[in-house]
């Protein structure tokens, strides 16, 4: 909980002396509360008092860069509980195990095929961010598959030993990548934070209670060590939930720093499609990083589409620009399509009309982003807009006709479009999945 | 230190919902199916009740399904051509609790079957198969007004639950599933307010609110899944803070949306994923009924339920 003006008040001297510039304790108080003044100001204020003040201005939760070079990517900083009261901030990173039992040539084959994953969806590219190495054998094992991995991808590394000894090697041989720790437990915190500091790279911390998390995170604070992500391990999903859910609570209702970093999770699971699914429940439940194991095509989509829906800013719907779009060899005999710029209708309109092999013009009306029924209902989707859109457009240049397809949910528009535009009004589909065969049916 | 855990309290809560009546409650099924109830968000197990699962309706058709991909249909087999073979092959194949049918063969333009026609559909499969049914409408209001009341009668005392009411056409389904006995599905077009308003004029004809199933319309993944996600949590914050015309439970439409995606139509497995994911995120936004399609897809999703409820429940 962020302090108040009055909590403040209460650590002031309250002696009004006005050397702030305010006239009372009171006013600086509320100034500091605001964050629009810094305590500096107050020649008074102790050093507690300051320190707190401090912590307070930080966010509640830690954000981390994870890794180096183009790849590198935010972890954390997350500020809501639900995504509605504001957004969630840092999509969360997707990365995949690799185990260092597997021969050479199976390591890099893996890794070549985790960089390929990436999918364009609605005029964002989605693609994937780590690639986690996991020691089953000796240390020089795990720092050779280290190292090829290191050859084979920019992705940034976790690195997954079994000792601190081991850790300490790959840590060594990839520092420059600066990988992230796996991990800190209670039992050798100490050693994982002298890697951490020698090598100023980031830890996860495991530990199956938010109590002994907290324990280990303030000791390596301590010890000067604070790019954490927390982990609490393998248990049953719904505890995992319960888990993700508390430790956000905590960071963001309590302000407890020492539960205020990123969360890891493992997810690994044979089954591609239960790995999928449990990997939906933590993109939703609050993780920053997630590793799995499947590196199908098929699963890595649709869980990159997931992240991409629910990091998705609410007040903010993806949009494309507002504009004529020729699609295919498109020429004065091609038919005009329009819709809104809310990139989900494009995209989808684009798909059918590419579908049908079908060269035409899709023009998309600034309707602030909204989608072709609300747009209507909120008035950006008029016979006015799309009319002034025509003329904008430049198409009455580029074709010969004057026929222009309409989305089949406004063609109570008809009319007024017609006289508006000079256009002749054609009804489309209202599902965008029509679109293929009416263009194809349209002669 | 020990961490005192924040837990929220909440004042209200989810409604239970029965579907399905059994001989001692007048109707012929062998189950019933409950859902709703929850006094917690999905899965916060130790801050309130959460006395039921989401539940798997398999969909079926009145007439062999046109424009499913191929893949999906042929996961039937040759069923789907006779819509009472494929109902009981969800049932004694794949394991289905509950039916959601769709009357489109009652659409003017996929054969305008007439209501006496439906409703002698709906008889017989309630004699082939012991599950409760969900009975939705062809999509086209002036039709359905026509045919869902038929129906309706046909399935009297069954407690179905009956869709979709919406805010332009609600009265004439509201007061057949009230003569009938029956629950109802109130749709509305992502909109907590229209959600909010469509219940309480149902309600206002006399329906109980525990008998109101709310369709906040949903996107498939990819393809406005967030709207509904982010209108569900609001809405289920809603009703566990006390507002009672939004404490209905969710039905989500996964499958019907999942499978018009073009990535499901993309192959066999990446169809399949889209509607365990759609489905799966859905969950974590409060959904109670999963109305899917593909048999693969619910066994998964199914079997996702087992593990974040823990244990298997042959009840669902
Ligand atoms: S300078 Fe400090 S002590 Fe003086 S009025 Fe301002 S806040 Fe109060």
């Amino acid at each position: 909980m962020p302090l108040s003006g009055l909590d403040i008040y209460k650590l002031l001297p309250k002696t009004n002396c006005r050397r702030c510039g305010l006239s009372t304790c009171l006013a600086f108080a509320m100034q500091l509360a605001k964050k629009t003044m810094s305590a500096d100001k107050c020649p008074f204020i102790s050093e507690q008092t300051k320190k707190l003040l401090e912590e307070q201005s930080q966010p509640a939760i830690r954000t981390l860069i994870l890794g180096e070079g183009k790849d590198r990517f935010e972890a954390g900083g997350e500020t809501v509980m639900f995504r509605h009261e504001e957004k969630f901030r840092n999509p969360c990173g997707i990365g995949f195990v690799i185990e260092d039992s597997l021969s050479d040539e199976e390591i890099a084959s893996r890794v070549k095929k985790i960089n390929s994953l990436k999918f364009e969806r609605v005029g964002q590219v989605l693609d994937v961010n780590m690639v986690a190495v996991r020691q089953n054998s000796d240390q020089k094992r795990f720092v050779r598959a280290t190292e090829i991995v290191m050859d084979s991808t920019g992705l940034p590394v976790v690195l997954m030993g079994s000792s601190p000894a081991s850790l300490r090697q790959a840590a060594s041989a990839a520092s420059e990548r600066k990988p992230l720790l796996y991990c800190a437990t209670k039992d050798n915190f100490t050693q994982i934070a002298s890697i951490a500091k020698d090598f100023r790279l980031p830890v996860v911390v495991s530990a199956p209670s938010l109590d002994e998390l907290s324990y280990v995170t303030k000791e390596l604070v301590s010890l000067g060590v604070d790019a954490l992500l927390l982990d609490t391990g393998r248990k049953p999903l719904s505890e995992k939930i319960w888990d993700a859910t508390q430790i956000r609570r905590q960071a963001l209702k309590k302000a407890n720093r020492a539960l205020g970093y990123p969360e890891f999770v493992m997810a690994e699971n044979d089954d591609p499609y239960e790995e999928a699914a449990e990997a939906a429940v933590h993109i939703t439940k609050y993780a920053s990083v997630i590793i799995l194991k499947g590196i199908q095509s098929w699963e890595a989509l649709s869980v990159l589409t997931l992240r991409q829906n629910i990091y998705t800013d609410p007040q903010k719907p993806l949009q494309i620009e507002p504009r004529l779009y020729p699609v295919g060899e498109a020429g004065e005999n091609s038919p005009v399509l329009v819709t809104t710029n809310f990139s989900l209708t494009y995209y989808t309109v684009l798909g059918e009309v590419e579908a049908s092999k079908i060269p035409s013009y899709i023009i998309s009306v600034d309707t602030e982003g909204m989608s072709v029924l609300t747009a209507w209902a909120a008035e950006k989707f008029t016979a006015q807009a799309i009319s002034d859109s025509l003329e904008n457009s430049g198409i009455k240049k580029m074709i010969k006709h004057k026929n222009l397809i309409i989305p089949g949910y406004v063609a109570v528009l008809s009319g007024e479009l017609e006289e508006k535009s000079g256009f002749k009004v054609i009804v489309g589909p209202k599902e965008a999945a029509g679109i293929s065969s009416f263009l194809k049916n349209l002669n | 230190m020990e961490i005192e855990e924040i837990l929220e309290k909440w004042s209200g809560g989810v409604y239970s919902v029965s579907i399905g009546a059994c001989a001692e409650d007048g109707g012929s099924r062998k189950n019933t199916v409950r859902i709703g109830g929850q006094k917690s968000l999905p899965l916060l197990f130790k801050e309130g009740d959460i006395p039921n699962r989401p539940v798997i309706a398999f969909e079926i058709w009145d007439i062999p399904p046109q424009d499913w991909p191929e893949g999906l249909v042929s996961s039937y087999g040759k069923a789907p051509e006779d819509p009472l073979i494929w109902a009981q092959m969800c049932v004694k194949d794949f394991g289905a609790r509950l039916l959601c049918l769709r009357l489109q063969g009652a659409h003017p333009d996929c054969g305008d079957k007439s209501p006496e026609e439906c409703a002698r559909f709906v008889s017989s499969l309630l004699e082939k198969v012991s599950v409760p049914l969900i009975i939705i409408g062809s999509g086209d209001d002036a039709k359905d007004n026509l045919v869902m009341p038929a129906c309706s009668e046909a399935a009297k005392s069954e407690r179905c639950l009956l869709g979709c009411a919406t805010q332009e056409n609600y009265k004439t389904l509201a007061a057949s599933a009230l003569a009938d006995g029956h629950s109802i599905i109130a749709e509305s077009p992502i909109d907590i307010n229209i959600a909010k308003q469509l219940n309480i004029l149902i309600s206002d004809m006399g329906f109980a609110l525990d008998r109101i199933v709310i369709n906040p319309t949903i996107g498939a993944l990819g393809y406005g899944l967030e709207y509904a996600y982010s209108i569900m949590e609001r809405g289920r914050i809603a009703a566990l803070s006390g507002d009672k015309t939004l404490s209905s439970p969710f039905i989500c439409f996964t499958g019907q949306e999942s499978w018009k995606a073009k990535e499901a139509k993309g192959g066999d497995k990446q169809g399949v994923i889209w509607e365990i994911i759609t489905a799966s995120s859905l969950i974590q936004a409060g959904a109670d009924i999963l109305v899917m399609r593909h048999p693969e897809a619910a066994k998964r999703v199914f079997g996702h339920i087992s593990v974040l409820f823990g244990g298997n429940n042959s009840d669902h």
